[in-house]
Order: C-alpha cells, then structure tokens, then sequence
C-alpha cells in the first residue's frame, strides 16, 4: 500500500526537486498540471498535443473533423500546446483547418518545427508553415532532428530578437544523436528541447534531462507511448494497486505521470486521434504524480510485461 | 537528412492504417463506375495477347501499349499525386515515374518491336496468371482482411494492382524493352510492400511476392538471350 506521504517524495526525488527554478515545482493538485518555461518564467500546462501520424489525413473531411474534435476536446481541457512539423505531411494544414474552425483559441501555443538540410530554404518554410497554421508568429520553433541545425538555429535566434517568433529549440526522437543534442544544449541559448522519453527509453535521464534542468531549458517529451505500440502492449493488462493510488485509471496515464514526474520534463505532447483519449491524458497532468521509487517501480513493472 | 543509418523503416510511415485505406474508398468513390471499364480494359489487353492476329502482329503490342500508358498516368494523377502523396512526401518523388513508365510503355507500344507479344509459354503463361489475378482478385482483398469493400484497389485507379497487372503482362511480352519497361512497376511493388509491412499489413506479401517472381522469371527470360550473344 503507498501512502500518501510516500507518493509526495522520497529525499532524493525531493532534492531534485529543489534544485530546480521555483516556480518549476510540481503542482499536485492543479488540472492540468502547470509548468514553467524556465527562460520566460510563462506557465504552460504540461500536457500537449502531438500531430505525428495522427493529424495526417490528407483532405478526408471525416478525419479533418476528427482532428477538429480533439483539437476542441483538448482547449476545453485546458491545453495548450499543439506541436507539428513540415515532415509530418498534411498535419500542418489540418491544424489549421482546425483552429480555424475553433475560432482561433487565444490559448494555443504552437510549436513548429524547420526541416530541411538547406539553409536558404528555411525562412521561405517556416513561412509556408506559418500560413498553414493561419497564425500570426509561432510561440515556438525547433529545428527538427538537428537537420542543419547550425544554419537554423541562427536563423531562428534572428527571428526572436525580430520579435518573429518567441521561443527557440531543437528536438531529436528515439534516442538519435543525444552527443551532438547535448553540445548543442552546452552552447546554445535555447528555451526548448524535445526528445523521446517513456518509462522503456529512459538515456534522457543520465545527461540531458538534468543537463536541461541545469541550464534552465524546457523539455517537450515526444513518444511517449512509443506511437502507440507501447499502450497496445499493455492493453489488457490489469493495472497495479498503486495505480489508483495515484488516480490514474489506464496505463496512459500511468505513463504519463512517469514522465511528467521526472523534475525537468516541461510539456508531454501524446499524440491521438479520440476526443476521449485527449481528455484522459490531460486528465493525468492532475492529482499525484510519482516519487522517485516509486517511477522505478513504474518502469520495472511496465518492462516486464 | 543526416545519419539516416539511425531511422527505421517506420521512422517513415507517416500515416495510420485507416488514413490509408480510406484513399481508396474516396477514390472509389469518385470514381465510380470508372473501376467497371478499368478492368474491362485490363481484360481487354489480356484477350488480345491470348488470341493474337496473325494479320495484325503488331495489334496486341499497340493496345498494351495504349491501355497501359493511359492507366499508368491516371494513376499517378488521380491517386498518387491527388490523394497519397498530401499524407506522403516521398510518393511525390513516384509521381515522375509513373509518368515516364506511361511514356515508356506508350513508346513500345508505338514503335515497331518494342513489345511483341506471341503464343505465351510457361514464363508468359505465369505472367498472365498473376495480371488475371491482379485485374479480379486484388480488388477483392478486403473480403479476406477484413476491410470495408469501399477501399478496394482496383486496376487503373491503384497502383499496386497497376503495377502488378503491367508487370505480369510484360512477362509474356519479347522484345529489347522489356529490361526498360520492367524496372519501375517492381520498383513500386517493392516500396508499397515494403509500406504495409511497417503498417503491420498482411497485404504487404502480394506486391513483395508478385515483384520478387516476375524479378526471377524476368532473368531467365532475359539472360540465356544476352548470354547467347
């Protein structure tokens, strides 16, 4: 049986909480759970929105209208991030079909991605993106897989200090090019990394996690049911008592409280297609997270079944 | 992109399953009754190299050569660039091919020896096994899999039983074009197999298997011919 106390911190897990900003902590209570963007100080809730896959239906007006539900389902829930990019084929314009038809809700944040090895090309894509999207400048864009990230990034640093766009970031998936990642983290004024990070793929955690927490740069986990295939493996499987001891009612929410539990996680940005799946996510940027133990318990349960 | 040594295959997959298959229910449903004289024309090809003229040698040759041509650009036009390539950049790179290999089989088809088709025998025979099966059989597909008739491939307006149906014929086809012809339809066999193997698809050994046989028949028709040289 976990106690209340036990849930709310071990000693090392409450130290790597106090080593991060303030107003970084974790809000046990708050639906959605709120973090900080450490370089602004804006609070933003830790739970987003992913497009991979997902937002890409092409001109299926079925789809569309799908995509337009969650993107609904997931403002009421108080969201706020929505994260795409111009490889994910027409996910960008369903996005912005969607906001469109939501009349364009104050509260998005959008996180956009460059991505391509042409240095030139970048400005003239961001632009495409920003028309697909009907937005006026993107709160965020990340140069995508480190794909000429030298070019980009200055790119991209301009465009903050014109006031283009407000945040800046780079992003990988799946574990590729973490030495590189972690030089560009060491030496670059980012506001943002994303990366993948889930109870089975755990490398963030020895270097740029803390890394990130060190320099003061938010993280976006990306992946965090492995595009599915890591709920499909659990589903079926009946859900530990502790489980419900942290009000999490299915193995997503399990997942993600892991993740957001982890002190430098900022924003987890799942990805899907169900207005019910939207809301049970968000739902688990609520109530109690994890300790440290308890996380362990987490990912050594989930990795033996 | 860098170190494309660290992607997988489904690093690419960019869509879902239904995403996919609804392609071909819309274009089904656009299209129809144009699957009705799609097929007809395939069949129409198949008969004329059955029963070929001795008058008119050439005959079966030109009507391959036109019906395929026309389906071949229809494809690239009306699914491939119209509905797949919006949820998929790389068959924008497709595109061009299909278009060339129409030009290609419209050129051997108008140009005296460019694909000679006489009596088939046992390579040609397979060939015009696999087309028939392509042409009657691969629209049936979702009957076994489960999937709604709606998103049915039909040849002509899909390009895998386009690709399959063209290779098949090219099979019992002779003539110095067919090193040329062959190489693009098994090239979209091997890249849609190599897709619905990354969805998870069962379907993905149809095109893998149909590219892989005619690939194999296709060298012992060309080799003991270049080794007689």
């Amino acid at each position: 049986m976990i106690t209340r106390r036990r849930l709310m911190g071990t000693a090392a897990f409450a130290a790597a909480m106090a080593a991060l900003p303030p107003a970084r902590g974790l809000a046990q209570t708050a639906t959605p759970l709120t973090r900080t963007i450490p370089s602004s100080g804006e609070p933003i809730p830790a739970v987003g929105l992913g497009t991979w896959i997902t937002f890409n239906v092409g001109d299926d007006p079925e789809l569309r209208a799908e995509c337009a539900d969650v993107m609904a389902a997931f403002f009421a829930a108080g969201g706020r991030m929505i994260d795409s990019s111009p490889m994910y084929g027409s996910s960008q314009a369903v996005v912005g079909q969607g906001l469109e038809r939501l009349g364009r809700p104050d509260a998005l944040f959008s996180a956009e991605k460059v991505w391509t090895s042409s240095a030139a090309d970048g400005p003239a894509q961001i632009e495409q993106t920003r028309r697909r999207w009907g937005v006026e400048r993107f709160d965020l864009v990340q140069v995508h897989n480190l794909l000429g990230w030298e070019a980009h990034l200055a790119t991209l640093l301009e465009m903050k200090a014109q006031g283009q766009l407000r945040y800046v970031g780079i992003t990988t998936s799946e574990g590729r090019r973490h030495d590189l990642f972690e030089e560009v983290m060491r030496r670059q004024p980012l506001d943002f990394v994303q990366l993948s990070y889930n109870p089975l793929d755990r490398e963030a955690e020895r270097r740029l996690l803390p890394l990130a927490a060190e320099r003061g740069i938010a993280v976006i986990v990306n992946r965090p049911f492995r595009q599915g295939a890591l709920t499909r493996r659990l589903d079926g499987a009946p859900l530990p008592g502790w489980a419900g001891e942290l009000g999490a009612t299915s193995w997503a929410q399990v997942i993600l409280k892991f993740i957001l539990a982890h002190p430098a996680v900022t924003v987890a940005i799942p990805a899907t297609t169900r207005v019910d799946h939207v809301r049970e996510n968000l739902a688990a940027a609520g109530g109690v997270l994890p300790d440290a133990a308890l996380r362990e318990r987490i990912a050594a349960h989930i990795g033996a079944l | 992109m860098s170190e494309w040594w660290t992607y997988r295959l489904d690093d690419f997959l960019l869509f879902s399953p239904r995403t996919y298959w609804r392609l071909f229910a819309a274009q089904n449903t656009a299209l129809w009754p144009l699957q009705l004289a799609t097929t007809a024309a395939g069949l129409a090809v198949v008969l004329a190299i059955l029963r070929p003229s001795r008058r008119a040698a050439l005959w079966p040759g030109l009507v391959f050569g036109l019906v395929m041509a026309a389906v071949w650009a229809f494809t690239a036009w009306s699914f491939l660039l119209q509905r797949y390539a919006p949820i998929n950049w790389a068959v924008a790179y497709a595109v061009p091919a299909f278009f060339l290999e129409a030009g290609l089989l419209l050129l051997a088809g108008l140009v005296s020896g460019g694909t000679v088709f006489r009596r088939a025998d046992a390579v040609g025979g397979a060939g015009l096994a696999l087309a028939v099966a392509g042409l009657l059989l691969y629209p049936a597909l979702p009957l076994v899999s489960g999937r709604p008739l709606a998103s049915a491939e039909v040849f002509g307006l899909a390009p895998d039983p386009t690709a399959i149906v063209t290779a098949g014929l090219l099979l019992v086809a002779r003539g110095r074009w067919l090193a040329v012809l062959l190489p693009i339809p098994l090239l979209w066999c091997l890249l849609s197999g190599l897709t619905l193997l990354t969805m998870g698809d069962g379907q993905a050994w149809l095109p893998l298997a149909s590219a892989a046989l005619v690939a194999a028949l296709a060298v012992t028709r060309l080799v003991p011919r270049t080794a007689g040289r």
